[in-house]
C-alpha cells in the first residue's frame, strides 16, 4: 500500500498541490484523474521521488520516501516500475536490451534467466517475437506494452503509469487498460494511474481520487463516481456528448 | 554540484566498463576521420604559409619545419582540435543527454533507482580523458605529415631540412605540455556539454540550444584554459 499524507507542492509562488492525502492499495488500480494543469503528473512525480514535496510524506508499505536515507530511497525505487507517457524506452537499445535494463543494472541473475523473464514479460504483456526490434520501429501501443514490461520484469511491487492511454485508438487504449488491471491482479501490484480518460476510469476505476487546482475534490471507485453531486467532478465527466447521452 | 553527483550511488564497475568502451567508441574512434583531415590540412597550411611570409636569404628553410613542430605540439593540435571535438563530440553529448531528458529517458533511470547522471555522465567524461589525448598525439603526428607532404610536393622545403628542422632544438617539455593542455579540454568539453544536456527542459527547440551552448561554452571555455595554463607552464 501507498500512502501520501499532506503533500504540498509549489513552483515559485504557484501553489500546485495543496496538502493531498489518501491511500492506494496494494491489488487495486487505483486512477488519479482531473483536467490538464490540475497538478496529477506533479503529485506522480512526488509519488515516485522525481520532484519533492514542499510538505507531506509518502509511505510505501509503512516506509518513509521522502525522509528516508538514500540507501531507504533507493531501494524502495527498485520495486518500483513506471510507464512513461511517451514509453520513455531507450532508442539506443533494442526490445529486449530495453526490459533486460532493470535486471542488467540491478540484479546479479545469469543472462539467461534474464532472457526467460524479457520473454516471459513480453508474453504477458501480448507481445511475442519482437525482441530485436527498435523502438523506432515500433508502434504507439506496441511501446506502451515494452514500457510496461520493462516496468514489470524486475517483479516491482508498485506499478506507475503515467496517461498509459494517450496518443492510442481507443481500441488499443482499452487493451492497455485491460493489460493494467490483469497485471495489478495478477502480480499483485499497487498500481496507480494518472488519466484524464474517461474509458479508463470506468474501465478499471477500482478506487479513484478526483484533483481540481491541485486539491483533492473527490474520492470512490468506478460504481459511485457517476453519481457524484460534486459540479467539477460531474463537469469533467459529462464533458463529451457521448457521457452527456449516457447521463 | 554537478560533478558531485557522478560519484553518488554508482553502479556496479562491470557496468561502467561497458560503458566507457562504448563511449571511447563514439567520442574516440568516431572522431577519428574529422581529426585526421583537419590535422593534415592544419600542418599543410602551416608550412605553406610559414614559407610565405618567413623564409628569406637569411633565414634557412629548416625554420618552416621548426616554426609548424612547435605550433603544431604548443598551440594548434591540442587547441583547435580541442575546437573541433566541441563541435562534433560536445554538441553529440549535449543533443543526446537533452533528447534523452525531454523523452524521460532520464527519468525512467532515476525512477529505476539509477543515479542518472553518474550512469551517463561518468562514461563520458572517463571516455574523454582517455580518448581525446590518444586524438591529440594522432593530430600532432598527422599535421607534421601534411606539412612535409605540402612542403615537399611544393618544392618549398627538403625532406632532409624539414627533418632537421623537426629534430632543431627541440624542447621535449613541449610534448607533456600538449598532454596536459589536452587533458584540461577533454574535462571541459565533455563536462561543460553534458551539463548543458542534462539540465535540458522543453522540447526539440531547446535540445538544439542545449547543443549551441555546449559548443559555444565550451570553446570559450577551451580558449581561457588556454591562456592560464600557457601562463602558469610556459
Amino acid at each position: 500500500m501507498i500512502e501520501i499524507k499532506n503533500i504540498t507542492k509549489s513552483f515559485d509562488d504557484k501553489k500546485v498541490l495543496h496538502g493531498i492525502s489518501g491511500k492506494f492499495e496494494k491489488g487495486k488500480t487505483n486512477l488519479i484523474i482531473g483536467a490538464s494543469g490540475t497538478g496529477k503528473s506533479v503529485l506522480l512525480k512526488c509519488l515516485v521521488g522525481l520532484l519533492s514535496p514542499d510538505i507531506g510524506k509518502v509511505l510505501f508499505d509503512g516506509r518513509y520516501f521522502t525522509e528516508s536515507d538514500k540507501n531507504t530511497t533507493t531501494q524502495i525505487r527498485r520495486e518500483i516500475g513506471m510507464l512513461f507517457q511517451g514509453s520513455a524506452l531507450f532508442d539506443s537499445k533494442n526490445v529486449e536490451e530495453n526490459i533486460k535494463f532493470p535486471l542488467d543494472i540491478l540484479t546479479e541473475i545469469s543472462e539467461k534467466e534474464k532472457i526467460e523473464k524479457v520473454n516471459h514479460c513480453l508474453n504477458l504483456v501480448g507481445l511475442d517475437k519482437i525482441n530485436q526490434k527498435m523502438p523506432s520501429e515500433l508502434s504507439g501501443g506496441m511501446k506502451k506494452r515494452v514500457g510496461i514490461a520493462r516496468a514489470i520484469v524486475n517483479d516491482s511491487k508498485y506499478l506507475f503509469c503515467d496517461e498509459p492511454n494517450s496518443g492510442l485508438d481507443p481500441l488499443t487504449a482499452i487493451k492497455i487498460d485491460d493489460l493494467i488491471l490483469e497485471l495489478t491482479q495478477k502480480l499483485n501490484t499497487t498500481t496507480i494511474v494518472v488519466t484524464h480518460d474517461m474509458n479508463s476510469v470506468i474501465e478499471i476505476g477500482e478506487y479513484i481520487m478526483f484533483l481540481h487546482n491541485g486539491k483533492k475534490l473527490w474520492e470512490g471507485d468506478n460504481k459511485n463516481i457517476l453519481k457524484t453531486k460534486i459540479k467539477e467532478l460531474n463537469s469533467f465527466i459529462f464533458s463529451n456528448k457521448l457521457m452527456k447521452k449516457i447521463k | 554540484m554537478f560533478l558531485i553527483s557522478l560519484f553518488e550511488r554508482r553502479e556496479k564497475l562491470k557496468t561502467y566498463f561497458s560503458l566507457t568502451i562504448n563511449e571511447c567508441i563514439k567520442i574516440g574512434y568516431d572522431s577519428l576521420f574529422i581529426v585526421s583531415i583537419v590535422s593534415i590540412f592544419m600542418g599543410a597550411v602551416t608550412t605553406i604559409q610559414t614559407a610565405f611570409n618567413l623564409v628569406g636569404p637569411l633565414i634557412p628553410d629548416y625554420v618552416i619545419s621548426l616554426v609548424v613542430r612547435d605550433m603544431t605540439l604548443l598551440e594548434l593540435s591540442p587547441t583547435i582540435i580541442a575546437i573541433v571535438f566541441a563541435g562534433k563530440v560536445g554538441s553529440n553529448i549535449a543533443g543526446e543527454l537533452g533528447t534523452m531528458r525531454i523523452t524521460e529517458q532520464i527519468d525512467a533511470l532515476e525512477v529505476m533507482g539509477i543515479n542518472s547522471s553518474s550512469y551517463l555522465v561518468l562514461p563520458k567524461i572517463i571516455a574523454a580523458l582517455l580518448m581525446f589525448p590518444i586524438l591529440v598525439v594522432i593530430s600532432a603526428t598527422l599535421a607534421i605529415f601534411g606539412g612535409y607532404t605540402a612542403g615537399v610536393m611544393t618544392d618549398v622545403i627538403t625532406g632532409q631540412e624539414y627533418i632537421y628542422g623537426l629534430r632543431y632544438e627541440f624542447n621535449p617539455f613541449n610534448i607533456p605540455f600538449a598532454l596536459i593542455k589536452s587533458y584540461v579540454f577533454a574535462f571541459i568539453v565533455a563536462s561543460i556539454s553534458s551539463f548543458q544536456g542534462y539540465y535540458t527542459s522543453g522540447g526539440a527547440l531547446e535540445v538544439g540550444k542545449s547543443s549551441t551552448n555546449a559548443v559555444t561554452n565550451s570553446c570559450i571555455a577551451i580558449l581561457v584554459a588556454d591562456y592560464i595554463l600557457a601562463q602558469i607552464l610556459l
